[in-house]
């Protein structure tokens, strides 16, 4: 049963892994527009960002 | 707080109408992106709604935020500022928080389970070992339930201060035992505890509470769109004779505007020059324009239909007719009797009942048995766990997430989060007439006359083409009815502001417009009843046409479906008594008052309140917002005003009734299918509630029995899916 000692916290840790990455999700706002989402993941580099930099410059 | 505030200043609202593709999102933040005054533009497609973040502050904010719309309507999106940002960011920050509680106890519950599983399983485990396994799951548990149960403990103590009972009280105790029952066995070492059970309850309640706030938000957030669409700008009269746009708000007594024929009048007001046709309906119910001239007062909300009006401002906010609407919903709203939830009654018997079984429990296995006070305090507590709130707690929140979206589907948004156990009660539905069983749009009443052949109406017709009147625009209407091109005029339509149109058409000279214009004395054809055009061509007899209000296609339908189920239908409108009493008759309603006032609709809603009634209440103008707060539910069209919209239970998106039959129908279902779960969820504690007071219940039975009657309850709520709906005949 020594084997528990490293098993545990293993799956605690990677539960904890998830749960964070949740959070962090939740925080960068990545489900306040779940349907703009789907759509935006196919965009190209494109204008919008070069103008963003533009104007950064 | 100080930052926060910032933010929101610097970070600005729009909805934007007809956002769906992916090329719109392109489209609208490349075009913003040129802006350098912009120093982020991004677009949500769920929401509808445009995001701008300013790069600096400026003083003129309207200014800045016209240069977006202007912008927009460039490349032909309408784009309006978003009235309601503070309300939906709340609605967001609550959201979020319960998805962040939600994910804490789903984590939790899904690691316990693995320690539970194998503690349950593992017979030939040592002491040592299951001890292990209970002092990390009280690490992992303690603090998720001290997180995730806040929401519950928060609205439990909220109750208890109140002197009332709710649901999270009941919640809130047996998460907070059945914790201390559990440090407690793992203390002493005893090979029951009941950490997984804590978890579990908060996720599955959580889950629950999760989608019902998710759907209800949705709803109000597609309603607060609706509102945005109202403009609430005017234009200012400069002495020099130029305009300028001001927000509303802006605006002091003495200033002028001008409204321009099709506006709405944004403020209360003295015209101090122009003449014009008001209509009034959505302030006083009557259909028939108001002729406004110098001196005259007019009231913010209704529209302008032809000829410029400059107007004096008279009164501001704090002092606007609108505000008198306000106190009078303030004191309606006063008179209405707290309704207390379903799931809260459901609590006000299930708590002390499963309390005093918990007591009994202890006291008897104390007296009868010599087991000892610990281990019958554990019995106790056992039985608090059993007659787990887990199926009561999820009892109304799942009825309400389908029947919320099936509605929304049908389009009808659920704004009150009670709103549908409110309208299954009703006995009694009180509809208002403009607006509500009408469409609001005149339509011709006498077509069928001799007089009104089809060359005078191709002739009236051909002068009314290029106004916008909404008059003219039904002769129109009833032109295309009877397949008549409308004839070409040589000579140009001259317009004259609150008299009438024109035109030279094959050489005939012919007049359309009121009597003064078309020179007809006022004793010929007398009329008071329908809102009127005459029309004149040189040497003819003048030619009268009438029109009337448009019912709503299914007006009929809907009405006679309330009657047939004994309800009681009323009619109560601020329009004249004739029109009143035509489409009284036309629809079937017997009981009917004309020329309401504000103060009228609400008495009488009051007098049948006090006689036992229940009210639903369906309405859409100004006049009828105090009304809409005094019943005990309410329904707006989502062209209703902006206060009715914001006083309704409900909004229904069509140009048809028949969404309220369907609203109705859902309403009776889901309390029907909420009572289901309170049986089913009793059933289950009749049975498990003997096993735990015998102290014979293990925390494996306890786990089994919570999914399992989360499931039940669950899968019967998912049966408003299959229910069948009204649907009016032609649809």
């Amino acid at each position: 049963m020594d084997i528990l000692i490293l098993l545990i916290p293993a799956a605690l840790f990677l539960g904890l892994v998830g749960l964070v990455a949740f959070m962090w999700t939740l925080r960068a706002g990545q489900y306040d527009d779940i349907e703009g989402i789907s759509y935006r993941a196919l965009f190209e580099e494109d204008d919008i960002e070069k103008e963003q930099k533009k104007k950064e410059d | 707080m100080h930052q926060a505030s910032q933010e929101v200043f610097k970070i600005e609202h729009f909805v934007v109408e007809g956002l769906h593709c992916p090329k719109c999102i392109r489209e609208i933040e490349g075009t913003l992106a040129e802006n350098k005054k912009i120093k982020n533009a991004r677009v949500n497609l769920s929401t509808q709604r445009l995001a701008v973040e300013w790069s600096q502050e400026t003083d003129n904010a309207l200014a800045r935020s016209e240069e977006i719309i202007t912008a927009l309507d460039n490349i032909g999106f309408k784009a309006f500022p978003f009235k309601n940002a503070n309300i939906s960011a709340e609605e967001d920050r609550v959201s979020k928080s319960l998805l962040r509680a939600m994910a804490v106890s789903g984590f939790a519950a899904a690691n316990v389970m693995l320690l539970s599983v194998a503690v349950w399983g593992g017979s030939d485990m040592n002491e040592s070992t299951r001890s292990l396994m209970h002092w990390v799951s009280a690490a992992i548990v303690l603090p998720a339930a001290a997180y995730a149960g806040q929401p519950f403990f928060r609205s439990a103590l909220a109750a208890l201060k109140g002197k009332r009972l709710n649901m999270d009280v009941p919640i809130s105790l047996a998460v907070i035992l059945t914790c201390a029952m559990s440090l407690f066995e793992t203390i002493i070492q005893s090979d029951q505890t009941y950490y997984d059970a804590v978890v579990m309850l908060l996720f599955f309640l959580l889950i629950g509470r999760y989608l019902d706030q998710k759907m209800r938000s949705h709803a109000r957030s597609v309603a607060h769109n609706l509102m945005s669409y109202k403009v609430s700008k005017a234009s200012l009269l400069h002495d020099d004779g130029t305009t300028e746009d001001v927000a509303v708000e802006m605006l002091v007594p003495g200033q002028i505007i001008q409204v321009i024929a099709g506006d709405k009048i944004p403020i209360d007001g003295k015209v101090v020059s122009g003449v014009s046709d008001i209509d009034t309906s959505i302030v006083t119910g009557e259909t028939i324009p108001q002729k406004t001239k110098t001196d005259d007062i007019v009231y913010a909300g209704t529209i302008n239909l032809n000829g410029t009006l400059s107007i004096e401002i008279t009164a501001t906010t704090g002092n606007t007719l609108l505000d008198e609407i306000i106190v009078l919903m303030e004191t309606a709203e006063q008179g209405r009797a707290k309704y207390v939830k379903l799931a809260d009654r459901a609590a006000q018997i299930y708590a002390p009942l499963v309390h005093f079984l918990a007591a009994a429990t202890f006291l008897g296995w104390l007296v009868l048995s010599n087991i000892g006070w610990e281990l019958s305090l554990i019995n106790a507590i056992a039985v608090l766990i059993i007659t787990c709130p887990c199926a009561l707690g999820l009892a109304v929140p799942v009825v309400q997430v389908v029947a919320s979206s099936r509605l929304f589907k049908a389009g009808i948004l659920v704004k009150a989060a009670d709103g549908l156990e409110r309208l299954a009660e009703i006995d009694t539905v009180i509809f208002d007439k403009t607006g509500t069983l009408t469409l609001g749009q005149p339509e011709l009443a006498n077509g069928d006359d001799e007089t009104v052949s089809d060359f005078n109406l191709e002739l009236a017709a051909s002068v009314a083409k290029t106004s916008s009147h909404p008059l003219c625009r039904a002769l129109i209407v009833a032109c295309h009815d009877r397949d008549l091109p409308t004839i070409a005029t040589t000579s140009e339509i001259r317009e004259e502001p609150g008299m009438g149109l024109e035109a030279t058409i094959n050489g005939l000279e012919v007049r359309l417009g009121n009597r003064e214009w078309c020179g007809i004395n006022a004793n010929y054809l007398p009329n008071n009843r329908y809102s009127e055009l005459w029309l004149k061509a040189k040497g003819a007899t003048p030619v009268l046409f009438c029109f009337k209000d448009r019912m709503r296609s299914d007006a009929h339908d809907v009405v006679q479906w309330f009657i047939r189920r004994k309800m009681k239908v009323i009619l109560l409108s601020g329009d004249r008594k004739d029109v009143v009493e035509e489409a009284a008759e036309e629809l079937g309603i017997s009981r009917y008052k004309h020329s309401c006032k504000p103060q009228d609709k609400i008495e009488i809603i009051e007098r049948m309140k006090d006689n036992g009634d229940k009210i639903l209440m369906v309405g859409d103008g100004i006049n009828d917002a105090p009304a809409l707060s005094a019943a005990d539910v309410s329904i707006s069209p989502s062209s209703a005003a902006e206060i009715s919209q914001n006083a309704a239970d409900f909004i229904f998106q069509s140009q048809k009734l028949d969404t309220i039959v369907r609203a109705y129908q859902v309403s009776v279902s889901s309390r029907q299918l909420v009572f289901t779960n309170f049986a089913l969820a009793a059933i289950y504690n009749i049975i498990a509630v003997p096993f735990a007071a015998a102290g014979m219940l293990t925390p494996l039975i306890a786990a089994i029995a919570m999914s399992m009657s989360s499931i039940v309850v669950t899968g019967n709520a998912l049966r408003l899916n299959f229910e069948k709906l009204y649907k009016s005949h032609d649809a």
